[in-house]
């Protein structure tokens, strides 16, 4: 069973020609067929989270470990991550002028499968996917997120974790910008990875509403840089009500 | 995070922004066309059509100190049955008809050639294959005229292909009949140390097609000044060109489309992509609509996309308008950084970084490539891309 086990992860970041802690301390154990909702106000850190487990070479990582089925996810190039089983859904993704969709993702999924998937069994695979995910065929022949509306941006990211099935899927915000139907399409397309069992899934969100579509294993509260709290669901229904105005006036401290 | 900013037409852009002075058609010329080198004087640099080519390195074609030494260069031409080829002295009516050097080195070209090379197409020929011309520099000075002539109605596909190393000042006429049809590709893919000066002028019948395809790759100095005029009513010109300047070299290319005749269409489209340090690509793109042009119908674009640090581009589009009876005139330019962004976009999908680089810079290019239409041509562009890509990565 795949486990992503991050230990006290530090992170730092260059701005104004300072150095600043963003990450001071982060302990987290995700395993497969497992959801953790990462929940916290801005700021807090959470994006910064998910691209230093990526890999973005912003973030310089200054002490902890992050082991992905034992191996050393912050030895690896950002490739090299992705084809280990780490899949990261950004919450603003690149636009990449001159490059369609169906080479972007077949391109894609070659390298994560480490070889050329079968034409006509691609074909029909990603034809279903993107049906499924209400987005029209023409979509595949356009350039990768160049024009994309936020929803299409959104459900582009998706249709790639359904084809690239990795064994850790870290979604940053994926609701963020999304009309409920458009988060209801969203949702689907990741509890369709969820249900296979083979998906750890790390869910970074601001806001509540995303939850009553994807139901969390766990709930972390996210503040000042690090976990502050760890519960079941009932831990989002606590935040729903109460806010994070607990966690970011220092209410908790560690 | 953006790939590409945009570029506000008009701009240098050097990875900074700034607003080119304000010019026009004519006030770029420091002196009328003429074929005379005497009635241009030795260019100092600060001209406004010399002020981004490093003078220094055109080994003189630019102020008269360079001469001709024979075996300059070698031409050789491959053409199909039914094609006229010859070469004829300075006596021959056709070299300069389809255009007048409009800077000093290509008055110093017509004033210096001694044979030109002429190619006619008869009249209502329609060719399948190609017709090759390999201009292969072997080490000397050259100054060079060629001119390629269709007949009303013909039809035909040419090649102009450029290698080894020469320092070459040359005109180059197309005469098209009306009615004619020509595609001509010019590949540059000189020797690192070769110089090349052109101009090209194409005289564009009545409802006559006019496709260039400029690629330049070699070189230390390339510029080359693409030029259209019409002959009558209805033609049409299409102007592509692809370059991919590496450190160190200079690539100018200067556009120009006179609309002289109406309900004439023109449609040009400039690609390059840049690497290394003190690469320079320069791109002017003037279009003139004159005022008898009614029913004009124009567009030009130029994109860059800058691959590593230290590498520059000024592309200056400029349209000037005479007539507001027209279909259609637009410009845009606008020069993108390959960033790393997108390189991690990438990469976070599994791509590795070499196959990442190497997709968006065949992405950059694929759209211009298909629009050439010669097979071998095609393919020989994408193969010198990879082989340019191969080079910055390693």
């Amino acid at each position: 069973m795949a486990t992503l086990e991050i230990r006290d992860l530090h992170v730092t970041v260059e701005a104004d020609n300072a150095t600043k802690e963003i990450l001071k301390g982060v302990d987290l154990t995700v395993s497969q067929g497992e959801t953790h909702a990462i929940m916290g106000p801005n700021g807090s850190g959470k994006s910064t989270l998910a691209y230093s487990l990526a890999g973005h070479p912003k973030y310089t990582i200054t002490g902890g470990t992050v082991l992905l089925d034992g191996e050393d996810v912050l030895e690896m190039s950002v490739d090299e991550r992705a084809r280990a089983g780490l899949f990261l859904a950004m919450q603003y993704p690149v636009e990449v002028p001159g490059v369609s969709v169906s080479n972007f993702l077949r391109t894609s999924a070659t390298a994560i499968r480490g070889e050329a998937p079968k034409l006509r069994t691609w074909v029909k695979e990603v034809k279903e996917t993107m049906e499924s995910l209400h987005m029209d065929p023409s979509f595949a022949e356009r350039n990768v997120n160049e024009g994309f509306s936020g929803g299409e941006k959104k459900r582009h990211e998706i249709l790639q974790l359904e084809l690239l099935k990795p064994k850790i899927a870290i979604l940053d915000e994926t609701d963020s910008g999304l009309d409920v139907d458009a988060l209801r399409i969203v949702s689907e397309g990741v509890n369709r990875v969820r249900e296979s069992g083979e998906v750890g899934t790390l869910l970074i969100t601001h806001y509540t509403r995303i939850l009553r579509y994807i139901k969390p294993d766990h709930v972390h509260v996210f503040a000042g840089g690090r976990i502050v709290e760890s519960g079941g669901p009932e831990l989002a229904d606590k935040l729903e009500a109460e806010g994070y105005e607990a966690y970011v006036k220092g209410g908790v401290s560690a | 995070m953006a790939e590409a900013q945009n570029i506000p037409v008009g701009a240098t852009t050097a990875g900074s922004i700034a607003v080119a002075a304000e010019s026009t058609v004519a006030t770029r010329m420091s002196a009328p066309p003429s074929f005379d080198v005497a009635d241009f004087p030795v260019p100092h640099g600060r001209e406004e059509e010399w002020r981004f080519t490093p003078l220094e390195r055109l080994r003189g074609l630019h102020d008269g100190t360079a001469v001709a030494n024979g075996g300059g260069v070698k031409v050789t031409v491959e053409a199909p049955e039914g094609v006229v080829v010859e070469t004829v002295g300075r006596d021959d009516a056709r070299p300069g008809r389809a255009g007048t050097p409009v800077d000093r080195v290509a008055a110093q070209a017509y004033s210096a050639f001694e044979q030109a090379g002429v190619v006619t197409v008869p009249k209502e020929t329609v060719l399948t294959e190609p017709i090759r011309i390999a201009v292969h520099g072997e080490g000397g000075v050259a100054f060079g005229h060629q001119v390629i002539e269709l007949g009303a109605f013909a039809e035909a596909v040419v090649v102009i292909d450029h290698t080894g190393d020469a320092v070459l000042a040359a005109n180059v006429d197309y005469l098209l009949g009306d009615g004619a049809k020509l595609t001509v590709v010019s590949v540059q893919d000189w020797d690192e140390k070769s110089v090349h000066v052109a101009q090209h002028n194409a005289l564009v019948g009545r409802d006559a097609s006019f496709k260039s395809v400029v690629v330049t790759f070699g070189g230390d100095v390339v510029r080359l000044h693409p030029r259209v005029t019409y002959a009558g009513t209805g033609g049409d010109a299409e102007l592509f060109g692809l370059y991919f300047t590496d450190k160190g070299q200079h690539q100018e290319h200067r556009l120009f489309v006179d609309h002289n005749a109406p309900h004439c269409k023109s449609n040009v489209v400039y690609k390059g992509a840049l690497q290394g340090d003190d690469a320079h690509a320069v791109w002017i793109g003037d279009v003139l609509i004159e005022a008898k042009a009614e029913g004009t119908d124009t567009y030009e674009m130029n994109r860059n996309l800058v691959l590593t640090d230290g590498s520059r581009v000024d592309s200056v589009p400029n349209l000037e308008i005479e007539t507001g009876e027209i279909v259609g005139a637009g410009h845009a330019s606008a020069t993108g950084r390959f960033d790393d962004e997108q390189l991690f976009y990438l990469m976070a999908r599994g791509i590795p970084e070499h196959d990442a680089r190497r997709l968006v810079v065949r992405g950059f290019f694929a759209e211009l490539v298909q629009q050439i239409g010669v097979g071998d041509i095609e393919e020989r562009l994408i193969a010198k891309i990879e082989e340019e890509l191969e080079a910055s990565v390693a």
